[in-house]
């Protein structure tokens, strides 16, 4: 109990911090949605619909698009939140050393950045998912359990980013995490198209990062279609990938933080 | 005045009998705040801090004098539970860092040799989650803040960005920061380093009054003149141990002479002097800019350099400082 008080002070004071931009960052929040829906799922997806539903799984492009591009936002989003900020609290301005002068110790700190990025998962991914339904890309009411996956999602990627960037110096390393990491996934991870649409030898590579099980899983809800025996393995991975980042992350905490 | 930590009330708190707390008898010392015996920091093959002792009493303010590299942070940071002790044994507020860090670290107040300040946030908004760090109720946090802004003279600035405040105020509010949880023991890393003299006056006006309150001071510092001012008690560090202990008068007594004579000599001369300034004064040490005469008469001292027909471009003569006593300690001046 008192170690989750003392997480929570932390998730106190990236709101404090939060609340003094949140307007320029809510903006983002819900244009983003619309706009990507409103150029790829209606633009781009006129065409696509000229060809036919049948490689799509007999739905249209938005229908197709939009929990994709949900589940691959909470990766963008938990990207983000677990590099630079992550790096700033303990090289830039040095707020982890601040914090543990106090009675808090390193795995409140873990404890509190992972709550404070759930919470900003919630409202991404939730106002992604409002966005989704405006434009009538929720076809089951399953659609509302895509919220916590997404969010499920946006952990997967963003406990072992955060292991990755308290083990960084400078923060070069990010570029790799962003070039070959988040933006390759975004393009080829199965959220413009089916991943049985890659190579054959690229596919089994795919299905190992976490992002194509939360797109296929988000997928499955919004559209109605879940298969229980898929969606089991889908949670197994992304659980998976929490769970071993989290520890990662205590691990690199402890290593970077505890000298 | 503001109601800044009030360390005596503390120590009362913990004295159960009346009579102990009018005047504590003299065959009872009081347990010590700080205690470290073969107290050892070593990082991979590196030893920082090698096997040292020493103790702080309540109320006192002790020093860590020396060079960068010394040892000094290194120990501050085991004091203040951060840093795990390697080997040798520590105890904080009678309590085992090892075991009871959170604990120690509730009551004591640090600040660090770099600024750890919120720079996004106003300076009340800095003082308020630091307050709520320690479990204070927001309200609580928020009164103690605007008193502490006032103590360290940065009231009207409450509201501003911490980013906008030049290097002394920051450290003000490091300061001020460091006291919200009305720490027994305040821990200070460098406090004055890089700052202007003004800005270094006025710090230390500030922790003079908190040690006036009874506040634990333990401080580090290359600086001979802040070592004068603020401590009641110092040890000098050199190379990971404690070279010498003691007061700062009684180390300059023990390690150096009453006064010194400085002498400036034009380029080349010094290299050949040759041991003409020999049984001059009680020591002679040769800078490499300059020669010093440690006397107890540093006029005397003058004089007889002229009798032997040397002529200094210029001679100053000066009361010994801790500076004089680390050069002796060490055969180097503190400040690289």
């Amino acid at each position: 109990m008192a170690a989750l008080a003392a997480g929570l002070r932390v998730v106190e004071h990236n709101a404090l911090v939060y609340r003094r931009t949140w307007t320029g960052s809510i903006l983002g929040t819900v244009l983003s949605p619309v706009l990507f829906l409103a150029a790829m799922g209606l633009g781009l997806g006129g065409y696509v619909n000229r060809a036919g539903d049948a490689a799509l799984g007999g739905v249209d492009y938005l229908a197709f698009l939009g929990p994709g591009l949900l589940a691959a936002q909470a990766m963008q989003t938990a990207a983000f939140e677990t590099t630079w900020p992550i790096m700033g609290k303990i090289v830039w301005n040095k707020l982890y050393e601040a914090m543990l002068a106090t009675p808090l110790a390193v795995p409140d700190l873990l404890a509190g950045e992972l709550g404070w990025l759930t919470a900003r998962l919630t409202l991404v991914c939730g106002v992604f998912l409002a966005v989704l339904a405006a434009f009538g890309a929720i076809r089951s009411p399953l659609g509302l359990l895509a919220l916590p996956v997404a969010v499920l999602t946006g952990l997967s990627f963003g406990a072992p980013i955060m292991a990755f960037s308290a083990t960084q110096k400078r923060d070069s390393g990010f570029n790799v995490i962003f070039r070959f990491g988040v933006t390759p996934l975004f393009l080829l991870g199965g959220t413009f198209f089916p991943i049985e649409r890659l190579p054959g030898l690229v596919q089994p590579l795919a299905w190992l990062t976490p992002l194509a099980h939360g797109v296929a899983l988000c997928r499955a809800l919004t559209l109605g279609r879940l298969e229980p025996a898929d969606a089991v393995v889908h949670l197994a991975v992304l659980v998976g990938f929490v769970v071993a980042g989290v520890a990662l992350a205590r691990l690199a905490f402890r290593r970077r933080l505890v000298v | 005045m503001p109601t800044v930590p009030d360390a005596s009330s503390a120590g009362r708190a913990v004295s159960s009998s009346p009579a102990s707390a009018a005047a504590a008898p003299a065959d009872v010392a009081p347990a010590p705040l700080i205690r470290a015996r073969g107290l050892t920091k070593r990082f991979a093959a590196f030893t920082a801090v090698d096997a040292i002792d020493f103790e702080v009493g309540r109320g006192e303010s002790f020093g860590f004098l020396g060079p960068n590299g010394a040892g000094k942070t290194s120990t501050m940071r085991m004091i203040g539970c951060v840093s795990p002790v390697t080997a040798g044994e520590l105890t904080v507020l009678g309590l085992d860092p090892a075991r009871d860090g959170r604990r120690i670290r509730a009551r004591l107040g640090v600040v660090p040799q770099a600024d750890t300040l919120d720079l996004e946030l106003t300076l009340r908004e800095n003082l308020l989650i630091y307050g709520r760090y320690f479990d204070l109720p927001r309200g609580e946090a928020l009164r103690r803040a605007a008193d502490l802004l006032d103590f360290v003279q940065l009231g009207e600035r409450a509201d501003d960005e911490v980013e906008n405040l030049s290097g002394g105020m920051k450290r003000r509010l490091t300061i001020a920061r460091a006291l919200i949880n009305e720490p027994e023991l305040l821990l200070l890393d460098e406090p004055t380093t890089g700052l202007d003299p003004q800005a270094r006056h006025l710090l230390w006006d500030r922790l003079y009054r908190l040690k006036q309150r009874g506040v634990t001071l333990v401080l580090t510092t290359h600086y001979m003149d802040e070592a004068e001012q603020l401590c009641d008690r110092l040890v000098v560090m050199d190379k990971a141990r404690i070279v010498a202990a003691g007061s700062p008068r009684q180390l300059i007594e023990r390690y150096s002479s009453r006064e010194v004579t400085e002498l400036r000599f034009a380029p080349g001369v010094q290299e050949a002097l040759d041991g003409q300034l020999d049984g001059i004064a009680e020591r002679v040490e040769q800078l490499p800019d300059r020669v010093l005469l440690y006397a107890d008469d540093g006029e005397a001292a003058a004089e007889a350099v002229h009798h032997r027909g040397l002529r200094p471009e210029s001679v100053l003569v000066r009361r010994s400082t801790l500076e004089d006593v680390f050069l002796r300690l060490t055969g180097r001046s503190l400040v690289d």
